[in-house]
């Protein structure tokens, strides 16, 4: 039934394509990270208009699939723009931008957690608002929130299967044509589940000691 | 060739159709998924509570995506060859069922202790323990969280469209297939349809916690 020999074959396919996955995910995630910021701060705008943009952009793409989104990114903006998108990065668009609206909530509930003292000590000091943000709202609003991103980092992964649609290839579209050669499915599809139960189990047991680390630090 | 996109429409509202069944069926199966996990993980024997988790960290930890491959594709290598219907509910199911379980963990954890041994002190039955005093309590707690799991769920049924289930996302890649130059239409198409249906059920499970809480109060 488990044929070692076969696995011992397709490992070396899969833990390539394993490294493009991870790639994936980390340039996905930059994305996320500063979208999500951006995102943050348009929400919280003074300009009603902005604000109720950005909230109404927020909503809508967390209300669709991800998948469709990456399906718009990858076959409806060549033809509304001119412009072809290699899969790469309509994926690490589609998966950044998807995530991005994710962190933005992540980063306000991070910025409402600020004591509004300290919004009040900056305009006393004569900050700017550049200033107040760089040197004193964000520099409070970031560490707390750390591990919560960190989790979304592993959803994030978790996620990147659904790039194979767009001929992405990460393991699951690897897994895919080694099946589609050799006819056998189960090694390869169980190797590829076997792989991201490692992988985020690993960085999820990194995910806890980072919030125990920073628990402490905050005398928790 | 179509004329506009309303021509559209009937192929996708016979998708919607499949992913409505899918979402509802997964749904329950969740639901269930998540109280029996969240509750055994509870359990004062470490065999029960090992074998949860064991469900909990496997299904949380690999992609749904990957278990709906594991389930309909590789499963048939052993010998079980499951319909589409029942791998895509199977699926989606026991993998929002595991991340719903920690919903109901922490929401009955953050049942005050008193309440516990007021049920103690009134000679309650275990089970009773837990349905007339615990739970009600609970279940307030945990319908913000299960309602933003059924809009995940809701989403997630589009990959379906890999085990070519008929879904909404299959029609609607099989009429860009024969209509490409209408691919952006299609493609907004769909994503207006999966917002409404999202949209209206976060509305419903926002009605529900109305008239929920205020039943309580």
């Amino acid at each position: 039934m488990w044929d070692w020999n076969y696995v011992w074959d397709i490992l070396p396919q899969l833990l390539s394509a394993l490294k493009m996955t991870v790639w994936v995910t980390i340039c996905a995630f930059a994305v996320a990270l500063i979208i999500g910021l951006l995102l943050a701060f348009a929400a919280r705008s003074r300009f009603k208009v902005l604000s109720l943009i950005t909230k109404g952009m927020i909503e809508f793409i967390r209300n669709t699939p991800l998948l469709v989104q990456v399906f718009f990114l990858y076959y409806s903006l060549p033809l509304l723009t001119g412009i072809s998108i290699p899969a790469f990065y309509a994926g690490v668009i589609g998966l950044g931008l998807h995530y991005s609206t994710y962190l933005s909530e992540v980063y306000r509930s991070g910025i409402e957690g600020v004591p509004k003292g300290q919004w009040e000590a900056a305009t006393a000091l004569n900050y700017t608002k550049a200033q107040t943000w760089r040197s004193i709202i964000l520099p409070q609003a970031v560490p707390p929130i750390i591990p919560v991103l960190g989790n979304y980092l592993i959803v994030m992964f978790k996620e990147t299967p659904i790039l194979c649609a767009i001929t992405l290839v990460e393991m699951m579209l690897t897994a895919k044509n080694i099946v589609s050669q050799s006819f056998r499915a189960f090694e390869p599809y169980t190797m590829v589940g076997i792989l991201f139960l490692i992988i985020s189990y690993i960085a999820s047991l990194l995910v806890q000691r980072l919030e125990k680390r920073m628990n402490l630090q905050r005398g928790k | 060739m179509p004329n506009s996109w309303i021509d559209f429409l009937p192929t996708l509202l016979k998708g919607a159709e499949i992913t409505i069944v899918v979402a509802f069926f997964s749904a329950i199966l969740a639901v269930v998924m998540s109280f029996a996990a969240g509750l055994c993980r509870l359990s004062k024997l470490w065999i029960i509570r090992t074998l949860t988790a064991v469900y909990v960290e496997v299904f949380r930890g690999t992609s749904l995506l990957v278990q709906l491959f594991w389930l309909y594709f590789a499963l048939p290598f052993i010998g079980v060859e499951l319909p589409k219907m029942l791998a895509a509910i199977l699926a989606i199911g026991l993998n929002f069922g595991a991340y719903g379980s920690e919903i109901v963990r922490s929401a009955v954890l953050a049942v005050p202790k008193g309440q516990w041994e007021a049920a103690v002190a009134l000679n309650l039955r275990p089970w009773q323990r837990l349905w007339n005093v615990i739970l009600p309590q609970a279940s307030l707690r945990m319908l913000p969280p299960f309602g933003n799991q059924l809009v995940e769920l809701i989403k997630s049924t589009s990959l379906v469209y890999f085990i070519t289930m008929a879904d909404l996302t299959y029609q609607a890649m099989v009429l860009r297939n024969n209509y490409i130059s209408w691919t952006t239409e299609i493609l907004v198409l769909l994503l207006l349809m999966y917002f409404v249906i999202a949209t209206l059920v976060s509305l419903a499970v926002r009605l529900l916690e109305r008239k929920w809480t205020a039943g309580r109060l």
